[in-house]
């Protein structure tokens, strides 16, 4: 309804940091000093599911913090794919983790970038930080929260639990930018 | 948790405790239900680093129940719940409410009825605004709508229900416990005169014994001069608390209302209906008890027809239509059962309500 909202979905397997993600852009966008929402979904999700977050972006107030069809879908796993895809706003935007994901997105107006986000966590020594990874794709692709405000918020995430998570997920955020900006 | 930023970013559930330890709440006694988990999780680690007591209850009547104790020696006091929860608690809330006791009480809405599921919802305002236990009684009823507006009335319902000695209910939703938005975390300042603490039970050395009570059994007329000071109470708050914000009501011809998350989500249909150039306004009632009737009645002069939006098959409308005294038709659009609108959709209906109106 708002010309200057983004509805953005982060979805993939419960356990892929879909929540911690959703939480990190959420808060770089307060960083920004948007106005932003984030609305996580609860209660009947199994482990193995898809767990999914959403999250707002405006300059002006946020009606709703549900987001029926995003603008911009990280998805982390193929189910998560078959279950946004379809749903997607005209011309949105599918950052996908082509790690997990063994097909193409097949709607020709949406704009795709592909990123082998658990190959590169990987290599970074934990495939944990699959997420941080695709959120570094995601922020050089769409530009719609700005890298240094993401990497405070990573760093605000995880100070209270080690340095060196925080030194890994930093690094995870910046590989993904650089996957998709070199 | 902390941002770096002067701003909060947590889930609304949280907002309304960590406001409620800052107004000075210093007892908490509750029961896990969903969507308002966070409430006692937030509670049991912050509540304690405040000074305060957290409980966690044997049960939602157990909880209502502590609250009737905690009061009674003075304390700031909370429980919170959703809607299944919020019945079992009832019989307490109408004790409470018969000996006169401040406490405040959070319902994050789910659907109903029965054990429903845990999906937001509006269908508990009856119970909230009309009774909900026994007697002939009312809470003061607070309906915010967005993260921010939480804070601030968590921290007004304290004050209020100091000042009149009445336990206060935010009526909340599912979505607005669950969702995060930044928050300005604006110190706690009284909303109102607080009167002095002079009838709590803190020991009575030195003093003539007090009694906090809901049983009046003689003389025969005692219930009901009991019953008269507490409406006579009740029509100071009528007078006092009423609450609404108004948005492009002025010159409307088509006015929605809604409250809590509802009217915030139909607050944007409103926007979009104005960028068009329809003239069409919002009333959200803040308090929904006291309800605002006034308004209301101003608007009904220039507006030909009221739309009423609610997560439930219709509540609050009925308030709209007494208050507008009936002079204009008032259309409802809303469902229950643990629905909610989008924007799209209200502004499709006043779309359609909007060409009768011209």
């Amino acid at each position: 309804m708002n010309d200057s909202e983004t509805r953005i979905v982060i979805a993939g397997f419960g356990g892929q940091g879909v929540v911690l993600t959703g939480n990190v852009i959420a808060r770089a966008a307060m960083i920004d000093g948007r106005n932003v929402t984030l609305m996580v979904s609860y209660g009947a999700e199994m482990r193995g599911g898809t767990a999914n977050a959403t999250v707002v972006l405006s300059d002006g107030p946020i009606a709703s913090p549900y987001v029926e069809t995003p603008d911009v879908a990280i998805v982390l796993n193929r189910p998560s794919l078959d279950r946004f895809e379809p749903v997607m706003a005209p011309n949105g935007h599918v950052i996908v983790n082509r790690s997990l994901i063994d097909r193409d997105v097949e709607r020709e107006d949406l704009t795709v970038t592909s990123v082998e986000a658990t190959s590169i966590a990987h290599e970074l020594g934990n495939v944990r930080a699959t997420n941080m990874v695709a959120m570094g794709a995601f922020a050089g692709a769409t530009k719609l929260v700005g890298a240094e405000a993401l990497a405070e918020a990573v760093r605000l995430a995880f100070q209270e639990k080690s340095a060196k998570l925080v030194e890994l997920n930093t690094r995870a955020l910046h590989a993904g930018l650089d996957a998709v900006t070199s | 948790m902390k941002t770096g930023t002067e701003k909060l970013f947590m889930k609304g559930n949280e907002v309304m405790s960590e406001a409620a330890i800052r107004a000075g709440c210093r007892f908490f006694a509750g029961y896990p239900i969903t969507p308002q988990n966070e409430v006692p999780e937030y509670m049991s680690h912050r509540m304690p680093e405040a000074g305060g007591i957290f409980v966690q209850a044997e049960s939602e009547l157990a909880a209502i129940n502590m609250l009737f104790g905690a009061s009674a020696t003075g304390a700031r006091c909370m429980t919170s719940s959703s809607s299944p929860g919020i019945s079992l608690k009832q019989e307490g809330i109408s004790y409470i409410a018969g000996a006169e006791l401040p406490c405040v009480i959070a319902n994050m809405q789910r659907g109903g009825p029965g054990l429903g599921n845990i999906r937001a919802s509006q269908g508990d305002y009856f119970q909230a605004t009309k009774g909900g236990g026994h007697g002939d009684y009312h809470l003061i009823v607070l309906a915010p709508s967005t993260c921010q507006e939480l804070w601030t009335l968590t921290m007004n319902a304290f004050d209020y229900a100091d000042r009149f000695r009445n336990p206060v209910m935010i009526l909340g939703d599912g979505i607005l416990g669950q969702m995060a938005e930044p928050v300005e975390p604006t110190p706690y300042e009284p909303v109102c005169e607080l009167p002095d603490k002079d009838w709590i039970l803190d020991g009575c050395k030195g003093r003539e014994p007090r009694v906090i009570r809901s049983l009046y059994l003689r003389p025969a007329e005692a219930l009901a001069e009991h019953n008269r000071h507490l409406h006579a109470k009740y029509d100071r708050i009528r007078h006092a608390l009423p609450r609404a914000e108004e948005i492009a009501v002025d010159d409307a011809r088509l006015v929605v209302s809604a409250y809590g998350m509802t009217a915030r989500i139909a607050g944007g249909a409103v926007h979009e209906a104005r960028r068009r150039g329809m003239k069409v306004g919002l009333i959200r009632p803040i308090t929904v008890w006291p309800f605002p009737e006034e308004p209301f009645l101003r608007a009904a002069e220039h507006a030909r027809q009221f739309l009423v939006c609610e997560m439930s098959e219709g509540q609050m409308i009925e308030d709209v239509r007494l208050a507008c005294q009936y002079r204009r038709p008032v259309a409802f659009y809303g469902q229950g059962g643990g629905w909610y609108p989008t924007p799209e959709k209200i502004f499709e209906r006043i779309a359609v309500l909007y060409e009768e109106c011209r």
